[in-house]
């Protein structure tokens, strides 16, 4: 075991990385969960976009063309969600299962034939005399802009929430759908932007997975993570500043274990792997007792009645 | 203009129909999807439906769908009774894996020797170590409120990571020549789940699942457990009311469940698989959510749709080896299936109406 | 009378199997406290919908100040200068003052403008609040507030009022009063619904009476006697209950000292509660909605557990048993939501009979249920109670409000109780269904049973109970007898004005 060849600079430049699929994921849950809709078909929206991101970007050499139509992809596939549960009103727990096992069958199936193959990379913003600092440089600076992007999406979504008209608006549809129904907001509609950004972001972040952190696809390679994303909702108790609080800490354990495993750490590798998951379970635990910032209509169907 | 309103009461019409229209949905959308991977949808649809059943290889394949049936069956009727009482067991994979682990573990630890009543034993093992591993969430919820659906989930993970640990170090066939895996099971006479039958597929899993149909049936139209399940789930407020204590019933359904998933991992190991490997594991407890639904969280009739999706799964390899139709889409295919009956699901509380005349 | 402000006529609107309104027409002229008169179901609710733009009418018009009116949701409706106060309050439980009454406005002003406006309308109408409390820890009163100044500060010429009174203090129903006449000097017109007939012959200027969604008469209620509007409210005259004099037995049940955390959020604590029960009596309990009723339910209940010692019933201590326990002791309870609570709406009446009755009405043997004698029983409630339903097979949700009522209350009543603890028993029930639900309870008292009747209407409280006690804030009032005491009194036992204040002149 060599503990000294964990390098600090690269675990932070690599936690960053790890951190943001995480991060865009959650934020776009966030939004949907505050809208009181529980989409539990993150992890099937993330493969979804992990593919066609990298399918996209394969054919046409961009990254960006990449990003974008997987965030596409990630929003369409949450319409069916949104059809499902707002105008079918099915079951809310049900419906973002079976999105997740329709991604996971959508994604292996189409990208069957772009296994092994090595994506164009995607590039380094270039921060100027930022990245040439020494060590904090190298470790928050010498990124690409998805990584940034989600940090500015993070201040946004605050912004949005709390100080504009419409994310007062969708807040009062998550807390009581049948009083903004009274009051005459349109609670479908609004629901359904929100899930379709929500697909987006979850897009978004699966993209990142296989072009960026990974970078490469294999069959079923976000591997839980739009479920962190999930659990990570409920641990930064829906609140945006939270959310990039616990992506940073989740990413730091991946990073953590994967460096361990390299240095050659005396715990069975399996071990290892399954930390992030068994860290996901202590902070659901440790976070459960404060449902306060939980939107009151989450996961309640809603049908006007009159 | 169409308007949807509520139903006075469910429709026990389309409680059954809605399937059978989910169904048939999928085979038209599936079969259009098949086209656009450039194979003959007619051809495709009915060589997963019709060849598993009645086709020239059919004495072959039908002892396939009873094994492959039975742990779908047995894992969705433990997640039938979770879902009806609102508790969401979603990691009924890991619970499987466990279950496996834990009746494997067992008899690798007494190999070689020949015991009349290890295979019980097993079975015993198997519930037990499901049923832990489910009782995981199901404590954590009851104690903490942490969402079981989360922890669940989380848990798969793990196991699939313990299951690693296990092929690859404790439980390696020490005579394997290096290679990844334990012993084979099947060649350990008083641990193998061997075919009641010869040659009918029906091991003993198959028929625990035929128990468990019959043991839930009863449980749910006749004793008041079933009834206090029923009423947590569709009104919990009342179900307390009633003097049901929710945390006891958050543990029995995931214990019960976890034990039925295990079980089933456990005569799948020492049955068809045989032994312990990375991928021993192929979606059983994933697929069984989907059998659970479409069967309404009836017993009959999730044995009905175990068998269906059963016939998907051979049916599937049978396309994949003979039209070249890739084995994702007969997932995609399941997926699909769970979202058109979710959707046709609505016509039995919901209908629509032709709206007389809007505004004024 | 000049130019109507609101002119309705012909207003029809059905729902499946039900005619909610038919025919409606009446006008309401600027100024006018106009009274909307009608029992449970009569169709007001939907009337104000429709003018509220929450409900398109089948057919009928309405002209506002002479220009055609149909609103095409709340939105259109609202700047027409059509406000509504609900019943249900439309508030946001998590969210703030000042946000709650943003929501309710087309173009609400920023929020420190807002705050600043909340603070100087409110305080002007006698109905102060500080604009960044969260909603959720508000009383019901003060919640009412809250809609009432989302409303004013749109200055609005029609100012929709459902129920507004059945969560005030009589104290604060006065100060209300004098508010709405201010704001009707001032111009503004007044739809007020309700069916409480003495409110309306003090306040209104005009009443509309519905009956069966139905326009029965438009009057001037000062002209009329309680009971002439009565009579056309219910379309008969009621007997009142009949009380057969008994003595109040021995001492049934006892409870000390009771203390309990709030169960959910915004719940209300109860402290130190003591009152013990005598055979024969009812108890009545007033006190505005969120003042701790649910959470004394619960307590009786055993959905909620204590210090075994907090309740004693007969000698025994109950207060760490479960509701089955207390069930098999003859603690018998209703809850005031009948619908998820009392009963499983999409249970059928056979499953929601076994719901409570299945011990003491031998429904279960060994955990195996006999469903024939389930059946059985549910056909007796039905029958019993007058339950008006094809059978014992459709589902609680498909029976109207006084039905389900009737069954629930029927339910325990016939499980013959030692005590009986109902919440709301009558909320939301026609006048008929109601009559024979409070008859049903005296009777159960007459035979020996003690009943606690927790109860938002007060008028209800005073027909029925023998003494009476108000909860407030979590505490309950010391109890006196009903016979001698006033108005003003329960009105004080129920905590007052609450820190209302009358409006400024």
């Amino acid at each position: 075991m060599d503990l000294s060849s964990i390098n600090p600079v690269l675990l932070v430049a690599s936690l960053m990385i790890t951190a943001t699929p995480l991060l865009l994921a959650a934020l776009g849950e966030l939004v949907v969960e505050r809208a009181g809709v529980l989409n539990l078909g993150v992890e099937g929206m993330m493969i979804t976009g992990a593919v066609c991101g990298f399918i996209i970007t394969v054919e046409t050499g961009s990254p960006w063309m990449g990003f974008l139509l997987a965030a596409v992809a990630g929003a369409v596939l949450s319409m069916l969600f949104a059809l499902l549960t707002q105008v079918f009103l099915a079951n809310q727990v049900a419906s973002g299962l079976a999105l997740t096992l329709f991604g996971l069958g959508l994604s292996a199936l189409l990208g069957r034939e772009y296994v092994g193959i090595k994506p164009p990379s995607t590039p380094k913003l270039d921060l100027g005399p930022l990245a040439d600092l020494p060590i904090i440089g190298r470790a928050f600076f010498s990124h690409d802009i998805i990584v940034y992007f989600a940090l500015a999406m993070t201040v946004a979504i605050w912004f949005f929430l709390q100080r504009t008209r419409a994310g007062l608006t969708l807040r009062a549809v998550g807390e009581n759908h049948d009083a903004a129904h009274a009051l005459g907001y349109k609670v479908v509609l609004i629901r359904f932007a929100a899930i379709a950004f929500g697909g987006a972001m979850a897009g978004l972040g699966g993209a990142y997975i296989s072009l960026v952190r990974v970078p490469q696809w294999t069959e079923g390679m976000t591997a839980g993570i739009g479920w962190i994303a999930l659990a990570l909702v409920v641990f930064a108790s829906w609140k945006p500043g939270r959310v990039v609080l616990g992506a940073y800490l989740f990413g730091g354990v991946g990073v953590l274990q994967l460096n361990l495993q390299a240095a050659g750490v005396s715990i069975p590798v399996e071990y290892l792997a399954s930390a992030p998951y068994v860290v996901t379970i202590i902070a659901l635990v440790i976070m459960s007792k404060d449902r306060s910032g939980a939107p009151a209509s989450l996961g309640r169907p809603f049908h006007a009645s009159s | 203009m169409l308007k949807i309103e509520k139903r006075a009461s469910p429709s026990k019409t389309w409680n059954w129909a809605a399937p059978i229209m989910a169904v048939a949905l999928t085979m038209i959308v599936g079969g259009a999807l098949f086209g656009l991977l450039g194979v003959n949808p007619f051809q495709a649809i009915a060589k997963i439906f019709y060849e598993p059943l009645f086709g020239e290889y059919a004495f072959y394949y039908r002892p396939q769908l009873m094994i492959k049936a039975a742990p779908l069956v047995l894992i969705a009727i433990g997640l039938s009774m979770g879902f009806r009482a609102g508790i969401w067991n979603i990691g009924a994979e890991g619970q499987y894996i466990m279950g496996a682990l834990s009746g494997a573990g067992l008899a690798l630890a007494l190999y070689p020797m020949e015991l009349p009543i290890l295979l019980p034993l097993m079975v015993i093992a198997g519930a037990l170590g499901g049923m832990l591993w489910g009782l995981i969430p199901g404590y954590l919820k009851v104690k903490f409120g942490t969402n079981e659906i989360l922890v669940s989930l989380m848990l798969v993970y793990v196991a699939e990571q313990i299951l690693a640990s296990m092929a690859l170090g404790l439980m390696k066939n020490p005579e394997g020549m290096g290679f990844p895996g334990s012993r084979n099971l099947q060649q350990y006479p008083s641990a193998h789940n061997a075919e009641i039958f010869a040659g009918s597929g029906m091991h003993w899993g198959v028929a625990a699942a035929l128990i468990a149909v019959i043991f839930a049936y009863v449980m749910l139209t006749r004793h008041m457990f079933g009834f206090q399940l029923r009423l947590s789930g569709i009104a919990p407020r009342a179900a307390k009311f009633a003097g049901v204590d929710p945390g006891r019933m958050i543990l029995i359904c995931m214990g019960l469940s976890g034990a039925l998933a295990g079980m089933a991992g456990l005569f799948e190991i020492a049955g068809p698989a045989g032994q312990v490997s990375i991928d021993f594991n192929v979606g059983y407890g994933f697929t069984a959510i989907i059998v659970a639904f479409l069967g309404r969280l009836n017993p009959i009739g999730i044995l009905l749709a175990g068998l269906l999706l059963a016939i998907t799964y051979v049916g599937g390899e049978i396309t994949q080896s003979q039209m070249g139709l890739p084995l994702a889409a007969i997932q995609l295919f399941q997926g699909m299936l769970l979202f058109f009956l979710l959707a046709m699901d609505m016509l039995t509380n919901y209908r629509f109406r032709r709206s007389t005349k809007e505004a004024v | 009378m000049g130019t109507a402000l609101l002119s309705l006529s012909g207003l029809t609107k059905t729902y499946p199997g039900v005619v909610a309104n038919s025919d409606v027409g009446f006008d309401i002229q600027p100024g006018e406290v106009h009274a909307l008169l009608g029992e449970n179901g009569a169709g007001k609710s939907t009337l104000v919908k429709m003018i509220y733009g929450l409900v398109a009418p089948d057919s009928g018009q309405m002209t506002l100040n002479d220009v055609p009116f149909s609103p095409a949701d709340p939105n259109a409706a609202r700047a027409a200068g059509v406000a509504m106060v609900f019943q249900h309050f439309s508030l946001f439980d998590a969210l703030s003052v000042a946000e709650n009454v943003a929501l309710g406005m087309d173009n609400p002003p920023p929020r420190r403008e807002l705050s600043d406006k909340i603070r100087t309308v409110s305080k002007a109408y006698g109905l102060p609040l500080d604009p960044q409390r969260t909603v959720g820890d508000l009383s019901a009163g003060e919640r009412q507030r809250v809609e009432i100044i989302r409303c004013l500060l749109q200055d609005p010429k029609l100012l929709i009022m459902d129920e507004p009174t059945s969560v005030l203090t009589p104290q604060e129903v006065e100060i209300l009063f004098k508010t709405l006449r201010k704001l009707s000097a001032e111009g503004t017109a007044i739809l007020y619904i309700s069916h409480k007939l003495e409110e309306i012959r003090s306040l209104c200027d005009t009443a509309t009476i519905l009956r069966l969604g139905k326009k029965v008469a438009t009057c001037t209620p000062a002209e009329r006697t309680a009971a002439e509007l009565a009579e056309m409210m219910v379309g008969s005259s009621l007997r009142p209950p009949e009380r057969r004099a008994h003595e109040p037995g021995g001492v049934l049940l006892e409870v000390n000292d009771l203390t309990i955390a709030p169960t959910q959020a915004f719940g209300t604590r109860l402290q130190n509660i003591s009152f013990s029960l005598r055979m024969g009596e009812i108890l009545g309990i007033g006190g505005v909605a969120g003042n701790g009723q649910d959470e004394l339910l619960a307590a009786l209940s055993g959905e909620v557990l204590t210090d075994a010692s907090a309740i004693v019933m007969q000698g025994t201590a109950v207060g760490a048993m479960g509701p089955t326990g207390r069930r098999n002791r003859g603690l018998l309870t209703a809850p005031e939501e009948r619908l998820g609570h009392a009963a499983a709406p999409e249970m059928t009446l056979t499953e929601n009979a076994l719901l409570t009755g299945s011990k003491r009405q031998a429904l279960v043997k060994g955990g195996w249920i006999n469903w024939a004698a389930a059946k059985g029983f549910a056909e007796h409630i039905i029958h019993h109670f007058d339950v008006r339903t094809p059978g014992p097979e459709v589902a609680a949700r498909a029976l109207s409000g006084g039905n389900l009522q009737k069954f629930v209350i029927g339910r325990e009543v016939l499980q013959e109780p030692h005590v009986l603890v109902v919440n709301q028993p009558t909320w939301g029930v026609d006048a008929s269904a109601a009559a024979s639900i409070r008859q049903a309870l005296l009777d159960l008292a007459a035979d020996g049973a003690a009943i606690i009747c927790i109860s938002q209407d007060l008028d209800e409280l005073m027909e029925i109970s023998d003494r009476f006690a108000a909860l407030n804030e979590g505490k309950l009032s010391p109890i006196r007898a009903t016979a001698d005491l006033t108005v003003e009194e329960i009105g004080l036992m129920m905590g007052g004005a609450h820190g209302m204040e009358v409006a400024d002149a």
